[in-house]
This record gives structure tokens, C-alpha cells and sequence, in this order.
């Protein structure tokens, strides 16, 4: 017997104790995962932007805004050259391939490294609930951009935000139909408390999360 | 704490036992790098280290806060992006965690997740909540080209059905140790196994029998502080006095304990006899007790090891309370 077969055994033994599980308890659960109804949460009765901005916020990111996508290049390199980072950085194709003439970033479009210093990305959507962003992983969207340089800029067109992570669940079932290999929520820059529970930010992942918001 | 040889002390905040300088020696001494003391230089020194190590590694391996069934989805809640390391850069990824972490689906997720981040850390949400599905897809420039779950049992079927099943409904938060009278004054070690506090007063003693954990159910006041805080309303308190009822009803107390208790009950059920033994026992107590009115040592005991027992008074409460009705 395999140990998946005896882990089944006990629970099938343990459940002896309690009342058959009956095919109306099967619908049951069954229809529970095929419906996936929203439990309980907390009141949502905020304005969406504001709220994403404040909780952004929150979350000790940054937030710009612009008018239109066109304007994202420019914003960018105003924001990095305030912040005084590296005029250079490693960018999601559909990023990249914005107009970055004249700006003076270099954006490159390939797969993070351990050494790069920026990196930026679309978001699938975006959280208003938890200032939160959403990215999907896919070829053209790798997961590391976000991770291992230590500023993650992130590009958020406002008709993406939703209210809170169920809203989001449901876009991405009817957009996607499955999940992708990675669905990653990032909240803010990376932090820790592990030395005397004194915060610092930027423990593994990114020091800085500056998100610009595309009002068009 | 793997470079001291040790292990957690605490299930969301590991190294809570250790000081900015204790790190700071383990770091001159395992890093070989000058001896730094302020917090955000020995953070930044631990992520240096462990990027090589990220970068590097073959395989990941992580835990699971929870799996998903609709999907069959991995979810892993970390602040600081380790799991997130873990999960995308090594060629192999194996994510181990126990069978009860199973939730129907995504919006359930998103509902315990609330509880979870708000108990444990107090945030709305942490930094990362990741959902990995399988391994890399076709294309895709990241993430392990294997995926492995270990689900494990290790006991857990042991509660199903049982009055200790409501355990099963941990979610690890850590409130109920943070909030444990017990736990802030012994600290995570002394509990001897891998779950702290209240939840690990409960749980040690079902996965590794009950006689192999007998103090634990005991070491509480069961003020109910973890009663109160658990997200999950676990009745953590309800639960250890069950485990002590188990103790009693097996025979595994020590046998002085279960003849003191016979007398005990013995004596306490002859109101004459308990009135004469309370009355020498309180005076012998008191002469025991010397000019400090403490006693330093119990025969036979460790309990007067770190701390003393106050004398009684001399009288008896039913001989005070006499005089007082008196006068
Ligand atoms: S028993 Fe409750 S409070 Fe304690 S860790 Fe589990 S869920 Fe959190």
C-alpha cells in the first residue's frame, strides 16, 4: 500500500466515527469548488483608486501617476534619477518596447539576473483592498523581474484595479481559464523583523516598490 | 539558527530568542566578515549570503501554507520573499506541508488568508502571497522544471474523528504563543518539539504520544488568552484539560502524584480529620517558613529549584474565619 493509499485508509476509518458521507454531501462539496462562492470579509464600501494609493502607501511603496502609457518612459526616468538609481534596468517585453528615446534608460527585455539593479513590469491586476499587485507568470512576464532586483517599478493601468482578491480570482478565470505557474500578489518592498522584531525592508526580495499608475 | 545549530523557537518569527549580537558573532564566524551590530547592516549581510545560495541551489525546498483542491495550487505567505526564492530559481522545487492544509478554493484561500496575515503579523496582507502551479510551462524564462508536494500526515489522521480533531484547524498563525502567559516567560525551546505555545501543548502530545509529552498539557494556567486570539477559535484550553483527563484515565501521572491525591481525597472527604491535618500542616508550614516567611526548599522536589513558596500563615482559612465571625 502506498503511503497516499493509507493516509485515504485512516481518514476513511477516522470518518466511521461520523455519519456516511452521503452523495448530497458530495454535491455538496462538490458544487462548492465548482461555484467557489465568496466567503465572509470585511465592509468594501471605499472608492477603488483612492483606496489602492492609500494602501500602496501603506505598504511602504511609492506611487506616480500618468496620463497615458506613453507617458510611463519619461515618469520612470524622472523617478530614477530622483531616487538616483542606475539609468539602466530589465523590463517585461511590453514594457520595453514603450518609446524610450531621449529618456536616457537603458531597458533591456530578458530574463533578471542576480546583479540587476531595476526591474520593471505590467500587472495583470491590481488590489484595492491591500494596495496589492498582481502578476502572472507567462514567457513573456517571468516571475524574477519582480524578485531579485532591488527596485521593482511596476506599470498599473487604473481599469485594472479591482476590489480585493476574489474579484481578481474571478477576472483571471474568465481571462485565463487556468492559473499559470506562478501567480505572485506583492504587497510592497520585501521586509523583515527577524533580528529584535526591528522592521527592515528589503530582506530577499526587492528594497524599493514604486508603482505608477496609467489613469488613461 | 541553522548556522547555531539550533532550531526555531517560534513557528513565524524563528530566531525571536536571538539579540542583534548574537547574530552579529554567529555572522563573524560563519561570514568570516568584520563584526557589524546595527540591524539593517547584518540584514543586508544575511541577504548577500543567501542570494548566492538562492542562485545557486539545485533544488528549493519550502513548506505550504495551503494547497488548493479547485486548482491545485501551492500558497506560500512570506514578508521577506524567501518563498519566493525558493520557488523560482532552483531546478527543483519541493514544497512539504501536512494534509489538513487543503482549502476547497481560491476565494476560500483569499478568505483564511485574511485571518492568517491580520493574527500573525498584524498586516492586511503580506508582502508575498504566492500561488505556484506546477513547474515551469513551455516558454516561460523561470521557475523549477519540476514540482514536487509532499503532503504529509505524520499523525494528523490521528485526530480525525476524535474530541482533538478541532486542532486540525491551526492555521499557524502564532497568536496564541504570542499572547501565552507561559510561552513569553519559557520561550519556544522548552516546549521540545517543532510547535510552541498552547497549539504545541496540544499537538506534541497527539503526534508523538501522550506519554512522551506529559508535561506539556500541564504547563498552562488555562487562562484561555489562546482561546481568545486563535482566528480559527480553536479551544485550545478545552483541549489540554482533555489531554490531562486522557493522562489521568491511562495511569501515566507519576505514581506520587495519584497517591498524594487519594490522600488528599481521603482526608478531604472526613471533615474532622481535614480540619486537624490542615491545622498541623499550617503550623509546621509556617515554623518551616523562618524570618522571611518563605520556603526555601521543598524534600524531594524541583519545583523550589528556581523560586520560593510563601509559608502559610500559621492558621487555618476555616480557623481565621472563625475568629473573625468571633470578634
Ligand atoms: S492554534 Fe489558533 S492561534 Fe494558535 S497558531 Fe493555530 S490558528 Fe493561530
Amino acid at each position: 500500500m502506498s503511503a497516499r493509499d493509507s493516509i485515504f485508509a485512516r481518514i476513511r476509518a477516522a470518518r466511521a466515527a461520523l455519519p456516511a458521507m452521503d452523495e448530497t454531501e458530495r454535491a455538496a462539496i462538490e458544487g462548492r469548488i465548482a461555484l467557489h462562492p465568496i466567503g465572509t470579509r470585511p465592509a468594501m464600501d471605499w472608492p477603488l483608486v483612492p483606496r489602492f494609493r492609500e494602501q500602496c502607501v501603506r505598504m511602504s511603496s511609492t506611487v506616480d501617476d500618468v496620463a497615458s502609457m506613453a507617458e510611463v518612459p519619461r515618469a520612470i526616468a524622472r523617478f530614477l534619477a530622483a531616487t538616483k538609481l542606475p539609468m539602466r534596468a530589465v523590463a517585461w517585453p511590453e514594457i520595453a518596447q514603450l518609446d524610450w528615446n531621449g529618456t536616457g534608460v537603458t531597458v533591456e527585455a530578458r530574463a533578471a539576473r542576480g546583479d540587476d539593479l531595476v526591474g520593471i513590469t505590467g500587472t495583470f491586476l491590481a488590489v484595492a483592498e491591500t494596495g496589492t499587485l498582481m502578476l502572472l507568470s507567462s514567457p513573456s512576464t517571468p516571475a524574477a523581474t519582480s524578485l531579485l532586483p532591488e527596485t521593482h517599478i511596476a506599470v498599473v493601468p487604473q481599469g485594472r484595479i479591482v476590489k480585493a482578491m476574489e474579484e481578481a480570482w474571478a477576472l483571471t478565470r474568465s481571462e485565463r481559464g487556468e492559473l499559470p505557474r506562478a501567480v505572485n500578489f506583492v504587497s510592497g518592498p520585501s521586509r523583515t523583523a527577524d533580528i529584535e522584531g526591528q522592521l527592515q525592508l528589503g530582506a530577499h526580495g526587492p528594497y524599493r516598490v514604486h508603482v505608477v499608475v496609467v489613469t488613461e | 539558527m541553522q548556522l547555531a545549530g539550533e532550531k526555531p523557537s517560534h513557528i513565524i518569527a524563528p530566531a525571536i530568542h536571538k539579540s542583534r549580537d548574537d547574530v552579529a558573532d554567529l555572522f563573524v564566524q560563519h561570514h568570516k566578515t568584520p563584526r557589524k551590530t546595527d540591524i539593517g547592516e547584518l540584514t543586508m549581510e544575511a541577504r548577500k549570503f543567501l542570494r548566492e545560495h538562492f542562485l545557486s541551489g539545485e533544488m528549493g525546498i519550502s513548506g505550504g501554507n495551503f494547497l488548493i483542491a479547485e486548482t491545485g495550487s501551492l500558497m506560500l505567505v512570506t514578508n521577506e520573499g524567501n518563498g519566493r526564492m525558493t520557488t523560482t530559481l532552483p531546478r527543483v522545487h519541493v514544497a512539504i506541508t501536512g494534509i489538513e492544509k487543503v482549502l476547497p478554493t481560491l476565494e476560500d484561500a483569499s478568505c483564511i488568508l485574511r485571518l492568517l496575515t491580520r493574527s500573525a503579523t498584524g498586516q492586511s496582507i503580506s508582502n508575498y502571497v504566492t500561488l505556484n502551479t506546477g513547474p515551469k510551462r513551455p516558454g516561460d524564462l523561470d521557475g523549477p522544471e519540476e514540482m514536487h508536494v509532499i503532503i504529509v500526515d505524520a499523525g494528523r489522521t490521528g485526530l480525525l474523528g476524535t474530541d482533538m480533531q478541532e486542532a486540525l484547524r491551526c492555521i499557524r498563525c502564532g497568536a496564541c504563543m504570542n499572547h501565552c502567559p507561559v510561552y513569553q516567560n519559557i520561550g519556544g525551546h522548552a516546549y521540545g518539539w517543532v510547535y510552541p505555545g498552547p497549539i504545541g501543548s496540544v499537538l506534541t502530545p497527539n503526534y508523538i504520544g501522550l506519554e512522551n509529552a506529559i508535561d506539556l498539557p500541564n504547563a498552562a494556567t488555562l487562562c484561555n488568552q489562546c482561546g481568545v486570539v486563535c482566528p480559527v477559535k480553536i479551544p485550545l484550553p478545552d483541549l489540554m484539560r482533555k489531554l490531562r483527563e486522557k493522562q489521568v484515565d491511562r495511569g501515566l501521572r507519576p505514581w506520587q502524584e495519584r497517591l498524594g491525591l487519594k490522600l488528599w481525597a481521603w482526608v478531604a472527604k472526613r471533615p474532622g480529620i481535614y480540619a486537624l491535618v490542615t491545622r498541623i500542616a499550617a503550623r509546621v508550614g509556617r515554623s518551616v517558613g523562618g524570618a522571611d516567611r518563605m520556603i526555601h526548599r521543598l524534600p524531594g522536589n524541583g519545583w523550589t529549584e528556581g523560586r520560593d513558596l510563601p509559608a502559610p500563615a500559621g492558621k487555618t482559612f476555616r480557623e481565621l474565619y472563625a475568629e473573625r465571625k468571633r470578634s
